[in-house]
């Protein structure tokens, strides 16, 4: 028991650090872009979120981390923009789209 | 047998069952009220169970406990100082993964916590099977399974708490309950940790250092500023400095990413689900009412129908209650001989009965609205709302669900004001309420009534109403834009709202919605408006003029006298060279401040200045005079000026009761009243340029 926990621990280690290389990959290849230019259905990941502590802090209690799995829903202009994440569908301001910055 | 008295705070996400889990653990033994000096709703209920007296506090919906939003520090001050005996987290256990991200913060905040993982039906439909008793050592936390729109889980519940609360009194040596947030940020924390345990002694106390330490870490601004402590400070500073320069984010984004690396490593281990298919029904609804073409035509038909039921449905129960209480003013005005002068008599039935007949014949119009608004809300059709509404009131600076009690505001400002309750974030609802009294209610649409046709032709008229409803509305926009940039300012908060699966409103839950926001109505209200109206009854009454010079003059022409003589009469006279700019004279200013009772007391009043009585004949006649005495012009000023003065006593003190001061109440009544002096200024003065 004590050694499968520790195994899928590392397992987790290995999965955060390998998303985190993604990241900063795609940074440096600058292939991160805005979610706002994303199209319904597409599924994409959180690479960050270009705004102040507190959207930021309110963004991550809403499920919203970097790495995290997106599904854009709706973004037809004009008109807000509904994605769904870890499960829940939510509705985004257009400017707030534009501050998340997606691979 | 004495009751064992305990206090249970009950937290959870918006959307995740809070208040149907709080309705079926209470009942309807529900105290509502604000926090003090917010708008925040809060509801407290009893319990009684195994010897136990519960008190249950229903703390605000929040998806977090940090210091940005006024409503999560509420919540998680209300956890700090009253300190519950127990806190439950209500989690949507069909949304469990998002859903526990609260109940992480609760874990750190190592407060007694009982998890009940709600809607767990619709959990087990979606294929997904719990290992509770895994997750609950892993989660450090007893969980109880609950379907609260079936009443489910309630005694299973209630033990828990019980047996949490009894644990809690035993242990002797309390253990930490802790999230791991890997080396660096542990190193860290270890080290601001052994700082607050030497330097700020009494605050660790309180808070416990470990909590303090992360709070600090994520540069929570209430708790940065209690810390006296400039090395503590000096260290966090360092801390963050250091781990920024590791992960490339602020180090509270990490501890997010943390926390729900927690979360789904708890859930790995302990949820198996077999289906992916949580939208399905939700999805095929949404697809339809957030049409780009249907979504404005579906929600605007809604609401018309929302307002059909309340105001057509509701005036049946209204007529009754005029009837009722006509009646009882009779029947008590018959204990006094006809034309008697008894101050008692006119006391009793056009003080007292008029003015709580005033504030119960809109008690069906708001239990009926307030019942179909509650429908909207549980049935999670108002967040569409909000959606299909949001590009529009963004644009003037408001939410989405803002236009919801704007639209009220057209039948009655008081309903609108207690509708506002439906806007979770302070400033948005602030300044939703000090606007409402801009959109025309129908009590002034009988003023409109009788001075547009005494002094525009047939064609103009309807074009004329028309108008003063779009001034009202631009006026509205207008004055957001301003108390958005001035009085209310500050970020517009980000624009996220979850659109929760659709859901079947529970009946008794509806009934419990609209019960407490009736009787709140009529008890706070009620007792405020009956010493108003009684008031302004003696104002109007009183002093009396000598019955010397009331003699040879017919009942009309006696209160016309009357009233000229009595303080409100006095009043508008004093105030005329006030009022003169704009073309009013003493009989309209008396009339107006009459009209602060309820705006439809101006057309009664200025019936009685101009000694016209009864009122079935007497509304030609009232015309006729207006239409002898003032010029159109004078008769445009006079609807312009009731439409945005002073709004009526019914609305101020509601709006002192929601936005839990005075200072609010006063800043709109006289804000609006400047407002209307200087608009009708402008247009008399300008107007007769023209006119002449």
């Amino acid at each position: 028991m004590n050694s499968k926990n520790s195994v899928e621990k590392e397992v987790r280690v290995v999965n955060e650090y390998e998303g985190k290389i993604d990241r900063l990959i795609a940074m440096e290849q600058k292939q991160t872009r805005s979610l706002s230019t994303v199209r319904d259905g597409e599924t994409v990941k959180i690479a960050r979120v270009e705004a102040g502590r507190g959207l930021n802090s309110r963004l991550a209690s809403m499920g919203l981390v970097p790495n995290v799995q997106i599904k854009v829903v709706n973004n037809t202009h004009p008109g807000p923009f509904v994605i769904i994440v870890k499960g829940s569908k939510m509705m985004l301001g257009r400017g707030m789209a534009h501050k998340i910055m997606v691979i | 047998m004495v009751l064992k008295k305990i206090t249970v705070a009950i937290a959870g996400n918006p959307n995740s069952g809070k208040t149907t889990i709080f309705n079926m653990l209470t009942g309807a033994r529900q105290h509502v009220g604000n926090y003090p000096g917010v708008t925040v709703e809060k509801k407290k209920g009893l319990c009684r169970y195994k010897g136990y007296e519960i008190t249950f506090v229903d703390l605000p919906g929040t998806y977090s406990l940090t210091a940005y939003s006024i409503e999560e520090l509420i919540a998680r001050n209300f956890i700090i100082d009253e300190q519950p005996d127990v806190v439950v987290d209500i989690v949507d256990a069909s949304n469990i993964e998002r859903n526990l991200y609260l109940a992480t913060q609760l874990i750190e905040m190592n407060v007694p916590l009982v998890l009940a993982f709600n809607m767990s039906d619709i959990a087990r439909q979606r294929g997904m099977v719990f290992d509770i008793k895994q997750l609950s050592i892993l989660l450090q936390s007893p969980i109880v399974s609950t379907v609260a729109s079936k009443g489910e889980g309630k005694p299973e519940l209630l033990d828990a708490v019980i047996e949490i609360h009894l644990r809690r009194g035993q242990d002797t040596v309390q253990h930490t309950k802790r999230i791991n947030y890997g080396d660096e940020i542990e190193t860290e924390l270890a080290n601001i940790e052994t700082l607050i345990c030497t330097a700020e002694k009494q605050l660790m106390e309180k808070y416990g250092s470990r909590w303090l330490a992360v709070k600090l870490l994520e540069q929570d601004s209430d708790i940065t500023e209690k810390i006296k402590n400039k090395e503590i400070l000096d260290a966090v500073t360092a801390s963050t400095e250091h781990l920024r320069g590791i992960f490339g984010d602020e180090p509270e984004i990490i501890m997010a990413d943390r926390r729900y690396g927690f979360i789904s490593g708890a859930c790995q281990e302990t949820i198996k689900t077999t289906v992916e298919s949580r939208h399905s029904t939700s999805d095929m609804i949404d697809t339809v009412v957030t049409n780009r073409m249907l979504g404005l035509p579906i929600f605007l038909a809604l609401m018309y129908l929302v307002f059909l039921l309340t105001f057509k449905v509701g005036k049946y129960p209204m007529e009754g209650l005029e009837l009722f209480f006509g009646w009882a003013g009779r029947s008590i005005a018959g204990f006094w001989p006809i034309d008697s002068e008894s101050w008692l008599r006119s006391l009793l039935v056009d003080g007292v009965i008029a003015g709580v007949g005033g504030v119960i014949v809109f008690l069906p119009n708001i239990l009926l609205l307030f019942f179909v608004i509650a429908l909207l809300e549980d049935s999670g059709y108002m967040a569409r709302a909000a959606f299909v509404m949001d590009r529009l009131m963004h644009k003037i600076g408001l939410h989405g669900k803002s236009f919801i009690p704007m639209l009220i505001g057209f039948g009655c400002s008081v309903p609108a004001i207690i509708a506002t309750r439906i806007l979770e974030n302070r400033r948005n609802r602030l300044t939703t309420i000090m606007v409402i009294p801009l959109m025309s209610c129908g009590a002034r649409l009988t003023i409109y009534m009788l001075i547009i046709p005494a002094f525009f032709p047939e064609v103009w008229r309807g074009p004329m109403l028309w108008l003063i409803y779009l001034i009202g509305i631009v006026l509205a926009i207008i004055c957001i834009k301003v108390l958005r940039l001035t009085v209310f300012k500050g970020e517009t908060i980000p624009f996220v709202m979850e659109l929760p699966p659709y859901r079947m409103p529970t009946f008794k839950s509806l009934c419990i919605h609209t019960w407490q926001r009736g009787w709140m109505y009529l008890r706070k209200a009620g007792t405020i408006i009956l010493a108003i109206s009684i008031l302004l009854w003696v104002a109007s009454s009183l002093p009396k003029p000598d019955s010397k010079s009331l003699k040879g003059l017919n009942s009309d022409q006696a209160r016309q006298v009357s009233l000229k003589y009595s303080l409100v009469g006095r009043l508008g006279q004093a105030i005329e060279p006030a009022l003169r700019p704009l073309g009013f004279d003493w009989k309209i200013g008396t009339a107006l401040i009459g009209a602060t009772a309820a705006k439809e007391v101006f057309v009664s009043q200025l019936a009685i200045v101009y000694a016209v009585g009864g009122e079935d004949a007497g509304e030609m006649t009232l015309r006729d005079k207006l239409q002898a005495n003032y010029t159109p012009l004078t008769g445009f000023c006079i609807i312009l000026f009731c439409l945005i003065y002073a709004p009526c006593v019914v609305t101020v003190v509601m709006t002192k009761q929601e936005t839990g001061s005075w200072r609010w109440a006063l800043f709109q009544f006289f804000g609006l009243t400047v407002l209307a002096y200087v608009i009708t200024l402008i247009v008399y003065q300008i107007g007769s340029l023209f006119i002449g």
